[in-house]
This record gives structure tokens, C-alpha cells and sequence, in this order.
């Protein structure tokens, strides 16, 4: 592709397509959240005036990412990290509790959430180790490292009690994949989740039954060498463990909303009158995001239109629950745009990944596509009731300041690494 | 490859999220409507209920307000419940139970507490609701009858049903609708057309606002006075005199069909089914299942027409040229077919001519009539049905396409109707005798007897019967306005109308003539028989007599009924002379006859086969004798029922 070299060869599709993305989510935060006459935008009453002050704050942000030079990124991914570390474990004394979580520091008016910056830092520093000539993401050491590298950050966040953004760190999978991770991995993945399913919604003894058919069929259909049987059993056996702590998990360490989550996705609960009793309680916001959804119709009401977004019928409605707004307002015809213009995003920032020369900017490049798409599955399969119940912003859309500049920096941080291509040898 | 694993999670999650919306929003949605919209909530603004008068333009029915206790459960703070619930006259437990069910429905809507309390109540409670939060007062319309009378011709409104809700998008929960009478016929007239609110709500249900600055609100449009064609006068008159007694009147005007009287016995006064008490008040009048008060005898009640039938067979002789005025029949107390007696008759002079015929009401005579006009054709197939049609020209024998939403269609067999019966040309006119004096398989409700008449006074034609006169702003429907004409020839009339003249100058009417004015009537008895511990048992006969008057230009043709009242002239005919009187001099002299039906009752008439006993029918001497009725005299004990408590 032919580029400017004068300096502003920046992506400008992906740039289009963020800026449609932040536009288009402040008029839906708009819609939510206003109540009344929009006599000014910047009304910092309300949570659209307040995002319009976020959105112009980001254009300095983006400057600035855009000014600074691209090596600085690499070379200073490690001073970041730790910082970001720093911010996660000072919640733990500074930390003010929103909602059960402890995941916000205070300042002044305003609140930061430090859990969303450590996203990107955290991208860095896997980027930095992983491109590391020293490492070799194939052998098992080196595994163990890059998996500590995420599961520092996890962990402390799980332990702020902010468990749908721990979730996220999965999408660092597809990054160790793409860079060489053991296919097994993927497998074992795969198998885990079935497993862990049958496990919840059948009982442990068809979870296991199931995992030993699969193995051994595997295991004498897949060889042609004398068939081994202690490998097989030994595996069938781990299965078996695998369930047993599945379903003790589920029932001893999980929290009983996040319990009922899963309960109701599963359709675990046969109690009818206390299924009824769940749905109108734990699935209250699940429920009427859904009826807003569906009411939109094929053209939607209008902006600002929306019965059930003008009646605040979704909670949270302008933060996790903002593509219900889109959903009611603009139909489906403005929801699948919505949809296409994430799908284009994350495609794109794909594909410009493939396309550099340096490793680091390729493996942050796939995180910035990975954690994308995972709040991207996440919170919009969670609103129209495909996946349970997991609270995560949706990027560029939902209300909140720390959210935006967070996905901000994440992705123009790739955006000034691409631009830097032509310069790598 | 590895790096097409993303990329096709990424298409594929994008693919799935898409077909999600599209059965979400356009598969599984049907289209949007602000009505269905549980986000919205409609609020109606009820129009005022058309008014009703009668003829003279005298009001019948009017509005008054009434008042609902309101409450929503969940703003109920903790109260005085000893003193609320004496303030309400409902016991404590009363109290529990009315806010546990409407707090099982929602203890964020409003529940009726207390539903349409009396203009006493509300002005006790108005002062105090306040002390009393969650509770509140709202006010609807309900019918107010500025009459006691005319409850099956005014009828009455009640809550829609779900049958209707379901069916017609005008109607929501708890709202009124015509349930009987001319509340039912004319209830879109007289409703109006209610306005519409539409009301944006928040997730709690608070209203926070009109929806679109109200751009889609609508004013009520208020519903139309109507003018019905009754007399009110000659209604209550008429119900005075069926007092004590089962059955009905109808009272025709020829030159337009306008209904002037129609009095069904017995009755109840209206204002019954107003108000608090209205469902324990129509669950009494609905599980009488022996007086039937709700059961419209003037238009559902289907007799055998008895002698009044004779003067259509004879318009029909007349007609079919197989009589002349001037023959005549011998009668040997009876008609006899060789040495058999098919009918039999009472003493009067013989032979007679038609006009005598009529007068004395000759049994043998219209025998003779009737078996001409149905052995006139080679097959008694084709002769009956020609009969029928003649009948079924006078409106008799189906519908008659009036304005009320009841009635019956009476019976006129054709020669299929026997065909059937006795098998195809195995019966001859011997056979259904009986229909040539109106008993038989013939049967008519009295409205079909009223009109019947009318199209005699008019010498062949009649107008549809109807309640409506006038519609505020509206015309009636054609149909009313309309000649139907019968099958008979004017001239054919004449003879007839003379007959039945005679019946009160020189037949079995002689003793009700009424002074100065010229009425034509004709008398009947109808046997009837009733089903006591599965034996056919017959009761004392039924009294029927029809008339009109004057003889020329006639005002009013007029049909009446009484259960049980033995012969024709004994009530029927007296009623229906007063009813003639009232109606054309606007006073009753004939203060006898007046006193006579109104000191005598049959209600132990009625009571025989309840009372077990063992009876005889058809006797002068079990006449019950009353105090006199009055206007003020409570009446009838299924009408002595309070409208409030």
C-alpha cells in the first residue's frame, strides 16, 4: 500500500472507523442518559455532557500517543507494566469501593479505573517478552513466563472483586497461538469448556463418560502402533478430576449471582416458580434489554425515540447495556452496522498486524485485535442474551472516561507502530 | 494458518450476532405499535354517555358520577384500619383480603379498593381519604335512570367482558358497555368515541412525561343523545297493569313502526344495576329461573298466537278465492270431519259468515277456511307453503329486523316442515287443523303479534318495528322508513278490519269497548302445558288479545299477553282496551275495568305447579283479589330489591 511519508502515514481506516465508533456510541449515551430538553452538550450533569468532555480529552490523548516515538513503546513496555502493577496493587489501600468492587482510585470529581489501562500495559509487556529474541513461546519455560506476565494483572484484579474484567485476559490465548503456542493447547482449551459444560448442565459421571469415549476412540482409531492403555486411562482419569473440580468450583468458590448467571445460560434451575423468580430478578436487565432490543424492529424508533430508553427501562443502560439503545433507536439496520464496523475494526487491525515487520508491533498488534473482540463477544452476547452474564464495557461505546482513553491509548499505541513500518529495516 | 484463527472467530461471532438481531428484531417482531407499547401508558379520557328520552322528549336516562376507592398496595402506609374500615362499612378481614389480591396483581398499579361507592359514602370519605396514603378517589360516569321503569327497553351498562376485549380494540379492561337493550343496540351512538393519552413511563411505572409532547393524543368525542320511540306515560301505565301478573305488551304506532310500549311483567326497576350493588342485584334477577325478570317476554316469548290467527287465515281465504264474505259454515260446536270432531268450539249462533266468524271467533268456520285455502292445489305440499308465505309477509315466522338485539322467530310451517314430520305427501290439511285457529305449529313472539296488527290497520303493509325515533345528529336507518308490503290485496283487508271492528261491537270484546273511540281487536286463548315431574300437565290458558285504533288512520296497533290469564278478554283484552285509552285520550274513564285488573293478581296462578298441592285449571273461581295497585305500590317481589344498600 502506498503511503505518506512525511510523517502522518497513519491507518486511516482504522482511524475512520474509531472515530465512527466513538461517534455513534455518544449519541446512544446520549439517548440513555438524558432526561429532558439536550439544551447543552457538555452539560457535566449528565453522563452524555461528561462523555463529550472524555471525547475531547482523548484528541490530546491521541496527540500525544501520535508525537511520541514509536520505539518508545517498545523500550519503555516494561516501566509501564510495572507502573500499571503499581496502580493495581495501590487499590488495594487507596482503592474506592463502587458496586462491590474496589476497582476505582478517587480523584478529586473524578474516578479512574486502573484495571482498564492495565489492559494495554499488559499488552506491551507480553509484546516485549514474546518478541524477545531470547524467547521461544514453544518451549515450556518460556510458556510458563508469558502466562505469568497476564495472570499478574488477572489476579489482581479478580482479587478487587472485579471478575468480568479478569475474563478479558483470555484473549492473550489467541496471541500465544498465533505466535507458535502447541496446537494441544488449543485442543485442551476446547476440550475444558465442553467438559466443563457437560459437567454443569448433565452431572460429572456424563462429562467423564463422554471425555473417556472421545480419548479412547482418539486413542485407538487416530494410531496405527500398538495401542498404549496407560496414557489413555491417565487422561480419562484427569477428566474425571477435571469435572469433579468443575462442579466444585461452580459450587463452592463461585458467588451465588455469578451461580445464577451461569444457571439460568445453562438452564440449570427446573424449579419453574423459582426460575420464574430468577428471571424477573437476576435476568431483570438481561430481560428488558432484550424487549428494547426486539422493539426496535427492522428501522428502529428513532434517535432519541425510544420508549423503553427514555423510560430507563434497561439499567446501566448508557455503560455495559448501551447497545440495547442502539438496538431500539436505530433498529436492525443500525445494530448490524454497528456489528460490521467492529467486525471491520478488529479485521483491519488484523490485518495491518500481519503485515509488520517487527515482531513487536505484530504481537500487539493481536492483543489490541484480541481484547478487542473480547469485550466485543462479550458485551454484546451478553446483551441479547447469548452468553451469560458478564459486566464489560463495550470499547468506544459505553459511558465511562478510564473505558475510552483506555481502548484509546491500546489503539493508537498500534496506530503510531504501523505508522513506523516503513522505517523498520 | 495459525493466523486465520482469530479472524474466522471474529467473522463467525459477527455472523451470529447478526442473525440473533435479525430473529430478535425482524423474524420474531411483530410490527411496532405505541398500543402494545408497555412503556407507554395509555390514559383515556372517558366522553359523556349520550342521553336517552322518549318520544315527548322526557328524560329517561342521564349520567351521575360515581366514585371508586382507589389504592395502590406498595404506597399503603400503616393506617387506622378500625376507623377506615367502619368509614367503608367492610369488616377488617374484608380489609386483608381485598389488599392481599390486589397486591398479588401488582403492588405498583392501582387496584380498586372500594369500586362505585353511593353519593353519601363519598361525601363522608372525600374529607378523610387524604389521612390515608396509597388511597385515593376516582371518579367515573354511571348511568343515571331519571325513571323506574323501562328496564328491558332501556336496559343497562356493565363492565366489558373478555370475550369483547379480545375481539374489539375500542374496548379496554373496566371499561362500560351496553349490556341490554337500547344501551346494547345503540352503544356506539351513545358512547362516543373515547380520548387517548399516551404517557412515557420509567422502569418503576411512574409516569415521567406525555409521550411526544402528546403529538398523538386524541379528544374524546362525546357521545350522541337519542330519542326512542317509547311513551313513557303509556310504559309505565302498561307495567302498572302487568303488575301481578307474566307477559308482555307491545304497543306499535302503524303509520311509522315506531315502538310506543313494550312492556315485558315481570320487571325490575333499572336503577338496580347501578352502583355498588349491581352484580348482587343482577345475580338475583338472573337466578329467578321461575318469574325470569330479565327474560323479555314482549319480544323472546314464543306462544301459540291462538285466535288472533284467524283473521290472517281469512285475510289468506280472501285472497286465495276460496271464500267470499258472504258464505257461510255451519258449526256444531265444533268442525267435524265425518263423525270425527277435530276442533271444538263454543255456543254461538250458526252458520256464520266471515264477519260473524270473526266476531264470535268460530272455530268451525276458519276449520273450513283453512282446509280450502290448503286443499286448493293438488298437493297440500304446495297449498301450505303458499299459506306460509302469505304469513311470513306479515313479518311472522323469522326475525323481524327491529333495533333490540333479542328475540325469537316464531314458527310458520311450510310443506316441508310436514314432509318432514309425517314423511313426503302422507298428510293432508285434516292432519294440522289446529293452525287454522292459531294453535297448532304456528307460534309468535308479541311483537310479531303487534306488528301483525299493524299491517291489518294499515289495510297491507308495515313498517320495521323500532325503538330508535331520533339520533343527535344522525339519520336512522333506512329500513324504518321503508313500506313492507304483505301479500295480501288492499281491498281483502276491509271485510277483516269490519270483523275484528265487530269483535267489540257484537263478539267476544263486546264488554271492553272503550266510549268514543272506534277499536278493532280480536281475542285469543292459547292452551298450554307445562312439564311438572315428567308429566305433560296443562296449565290454565294463555290470555292474548291484539287491536288497533281508530279504525281508520289508525294510532296504535297494540298486542298483548298475559300467562295464564285463562281467555282472551279476560286480561289481555281489558289491558289492552286501557292501554288503547291512555294512549289516545291520554286519561283512563273506564275506572272499573281499570280497578278490576288492577285488584287481581296470578301470582298463585303461577305458584301452582311449585306448590305441590294438587290444582285445577281454567277456573274463574281461583282469581286471587288484591289491594289495589298504585304507582307508589311496591311491586312485585323480585323488584323490591334496593339499589344501594
Amino acid at each position: 500500500m502506498q503511503r505518506d511519508h512525511r510523517g502522518l502515514n497513519f491507518d486511516w481506516i482504522t482511524i475512520a472507523l474509531f472515530l465512527l465508533l466513538v461517534g455513534f456510541g455518544w449519541l446512544n449515551i446520549m439517548s440513555a442518559s438524558h432526561s429532558g430538553e439536550i439544551t447543552n452538550y457538555f452539560d457535566m450533569s449528565q453522563p452524555y455532557g461528561k462523555q463529550s468532555v472524555f471525547i475531547l480529552f482523548t484528541i490530546g490523548l491521541i496527540i500525544l500517543i501520535l508525537a511520541l516515538d514509536a520505539k518508545f513503546y517498545e523500550r519503555f513496555a516494561s516501566v509501564i507494566f510495572f507502573v500499571s502493577m503499581l496502580s493495581l496493587v495501590g487499590l488495594f489501600i487507596f482503592g474506592k469501593n463502587v458496586n462491590g468492587a474496589t476497582a476505582w482510585y478517587a480523584i478529586g470529581g473524578m474516578t479512574l479505573q486502573p484495571s482498564e489501562f492495565a489492559k494495554f500495559a499488559t499488552s506491551l509487556a507480553v509484546a516485549k517478552y514474546i518478541s524477545d529474541l531470547q524467547t521461544n513461546i514453544k518451549t515450556f519455560k518460556d510458556q510458563i513466563k508469558t502466562i505469568a506476565i497476564i495472570v499478574l494483572p488477572a489476579v489482581l484484579i479478580l482479587l478487587q472483586n472485579d471478575a468480568g474484567s479478569t475474563v478479558v485476559y483470555a484473549a492473550f490465548f489467541f496471541v500465544f497461538y498465533r505466535e507458535g503456542l502447541q496446537q494441544i493447547y488449543l485442543v485442551i482449551a476446547v476440550f475444558l469448556i465442553l467438559l466443563s459444560v457437560l459437567a454443569l448442565k448433565f452431572n460429572v459421571v456424563i462429562a467423564s463418560s463422554v471425555a473417556a469415549l472421545l480419548i479412547f476412540g482418539h486413542h485407538f482409531l487416530g494410531r496405527k502402533k500398538r495401542p498404549q492403555l496407560i496414557q489413555p486411562i491417565a487422561i480419562v482419569l484427569l477428566c474425571v478430576g477435571v469435572s469433579f473440580g468443575i462442579t466444585y468450583f461452580y459450587n463452592s468458590i463461585l458467588q451465588e449471582h455469578q451461580k445464577d448467571r451461569i444457571s439460568l445460560w445453562l438452564r440449570l434451575e427446573k424449579d419453574p416458580e423459582k426460575l420464574q423468580q430468577m428471571k424477573q430478578t437476576i435476568l431483570y436487565n438481561l430481560n428488558e434489554s432484550e424487549k428494547a432490543i426486539s422493539s426496535g424492529g427492522l428501522t428502529g424508533k428513532g434517535f432519541l425515540e425510544g420508549t423503553r430508553t427514555t423510560g430507563k427501562f434497561v439499567p446501566e443502560q448508557h455503560t455495559d447495556y448501551i447497545f440495547s439503545t442502539v438496538g431500539e433507536e436505530w433498529g436492525f439496520l443500525g445494530s448490524a452496522l454497528v456489528i460490521l464496523l467492529f467486525v471491520a475494526l478488529m479485521l483491519r487491525i488484523l490485518y495491518l498486524a500481519e503485515l509488520q515487520k517487527s515482531q513487536f508491533s505484530r504481537v500487539y498488534g493481536y492483543c489490541v485485535a484480541s481484547i478487542l473482540f473480547l469485550h466485543f463477544m462479550i458485551n454484546i452476547g451478553m446483551v441479547m442474551g447469548l452468553i451469560p452474564t458478564i459486566g464489560i464495557p463495550l470499547p468506544f461505546f459505553s459511558y465511562g472516561g478510564s473505558g475510552l482513553w483506555a481502548f484509546t491509548i491500546l489503539l493508537f499505541i498500534f496506530i503510531k507502530l504501523d505508522s513506523n513500518r516503513i522505517n523498520e529495516w | 494458518m495459525r493466523k486465520l484463527l482469530l479472524l474466522s472467530i471474529i467473522v463467525v461471532v459477527g455472523l451470529v450476532f447478526i442473525s440473533r438481531l435479525f430473529y430478535l428484531q425482524v423474524y420474531n417482531e411483530e410490527p411496532y405499535s405505541l398500543y402494545d407499547d408497555n412503556a407507554i401508558r395509555k390514559v383515556y379520557d372517558y366522553p359523556k354517555r349520550g342521553y336517552v328520552y322518549d318520544r315527548n322528549n322526557k328524560l329517561l336516562v342521564a349520567n351521575q358520577p360515581s366514585y371508586d376507592v382507589m389504592f395502590i398496595p406498595r404506597e399503603v402506609k400503616p393506617l387506622d384500619t378500625l376507623e377506615f374500615c367502619n368509614l367503608l362499612r367492610i369488616t377488617k378481614e374484608d380489609f386483608i383480603n381485598f389488599y392481599n389480591k390486589a397486591y398479588q396483581y401488582s403492588p405498583r398499579l392501582p387496584s380498586v379498593f372500594i369500586p362505585q361507592l353511593s353519593r353519601i359514602e363519598y361525601a363522608v370519605l372525600q374529607e378523610k381519604i387524604r389521612k390515608y396514603e396509597g388511597f385515593y378517589i376516582q371518579k367515573r360516569s354511571l348511568r343515571d335512570y331519571q325513571t323506574t321503569i323501562g328496564a328491558n327497553v332501556l336496559g343497562d351498562i356493565g363492565e366489558v367482558n373478555n370475550y369483547i376485549i379480545e375481539n374489539d380494540p375500542y374496548y379496554e379492561s373496566g371499561d362500560l358497555i351496553g349490556k341490554q337493550g337500547v344501551e346494547l343496540s345503540y352503544e356506539e351512538v351513545l358512547r362516543g368515541v373515547k380520548g387517548i393519552k399516551f404517557i412515557q413511563k420509567d422502569r418503576f411505572n411512574r409516569d415521567i412525561g406525555a409521550y411526544k409532547d402528546g403529538i398523538y393524543d386524541t379528544l374524546p368525542q362525546p357521545g350522541h343523545d337519542i330519542t326512542i320511540t317509547i311513551d313513557s306515560e303509556l310504559q309505565e301505565y302498561g307495567e302498572l297493569l302487568m303488575r301481578h301478573k307474566r307477559g308482555g305488551i307491545i304497543a306499535i304506532e302503524p303509520s311509522s313502526g315506531e315502538i310506543i310500549a313494550m312492556v315485558s311483567a315481570p320487571s325490575y326497576n333499572p336503577n338496580l344495576l347501578v352502583g355498588r350493588q349491581r352484580s348482587r342485584n343482577f345475580s338475583k334477577l338472573y337466578t329467578d329461573t321461575i318469574a325470569k325478570p330479565l327474560f323479555d317476554r314482549s319480544l323472546k316469548a314464543q306462544y301459540p298466537p291462538g285466535s288472533p290467527f284467524k283473521v290472517l287465515n281469512a285475510l289468506i281465504g280472501l285472497q286465495e278465492n276460496v271464500v267470499t264474505t258472504e258464505e257461510k259454515f255451519h258449526c256444531r260446536n265444533g268442525y267435524y270431519l265425518g263423525s270425527r270432531k277435530l276442533t271444538g268450539c263454543h255456543s254461538h249462533a250458526s252458520p256464520l259468515a266471515m264477519n260473524g266468524g270473526i266476531a264470535q271467533s268460530c272455530n268451525a268456520y276458519f276449520a273450513n277456511v283453512y282446509r280450502r285455502i290448503i286443499d286448493k292445489y293438488d298437493k297440500p305440499h304446495d297449498g301450505m307453503d303458499v299459506w306460509s308465505n302469505h304469513l311470513k309477509s306479515f313479518g311472522l315466522g323469522d326475525y323481524l329486523g327491529y333495533d333490540l338485539k333479542i328475540g325469537n322467530k316464531g314458527r310458520i310451517p311450510d310443506g316441508d316442515f310436514y314432509d318432514k314430520w309425517y314423511g313426503e305427501n302422507r298428510w293432508a290439511s285434516t292432519y294440522n287443523i289446529s293452525n287454522a285457529i292459531g294453535q297448532g305449529e304456528v307460534e309468535a313472539t308479541p311483537i310479531q303479534l303487534a306488528n301483525m296488527v299493524a299491517a291489518i290497520s294499515n289495510r297491507g303493509y308495515y313498517y320495521t318495528p323500532h325503538i330508535i325515533k331520533n339520533i343527535e345528529g344522525e339519520t336512522i336507518d333506512e329500513k324504518y322508513t321503508t313500506r313492507n308490503y304483505t301479500t295480501i290485496d288492499k281491498e281483502n283487508f276491509e271485510p277483516v278490519v269490519q270483523g275484528m271492528f265487530d269483535v267489540y261491537n257484537s263478539g267476544t270484546a263486546y264488554s271492553l269497548q272503550v266510549p268514543g273511540i272506534e277499536i278493532c281487536g280480536k281475542t285469543g286463548t292459547a292452551e298450554n302445558f307445562m312439564n311438572i315431574d315428567g308429566q305433560r300437565t296443562q296449565l290454565t290458558d294463555h290470555s292474548i288479545f291484539v287491536a288497533f285504533a281508530p279504525k281508520d288512520n289508525p294510532k296504535i296497533a297494540i298486542a298483548v299477553f298475559v300467562e295464564n290469564g285463562y281467555w282472551g278478554s279476560r286480561f289481555a283484552g281489558r289491558i289492552a282496551s286501557l292501554m288503547i285509552e291512555q294512549y289516545i285520550n291520554k286519561e283512563v274513564t273506564m275506572t272499573s275495568m281499570e280497578n278490576w285488573i288492577l285488584t287481581h293478581s296470578l301470582e298463585n296462578e303461577y305458584e301452582k305447579p311449585y306448590s305441590g298441592a294438587p290444582f285445577g285449571i281454567n277456573r274463574e273461581s281461583a282469581l286471587q283479589v288484591i289491594d289495589k295497585i298504585t304507582k307508589d305500590t311496591v311491586p312485585n317481589p323480585v323488584t323490591s330489591l334496593s339499589p344501594f344498600k
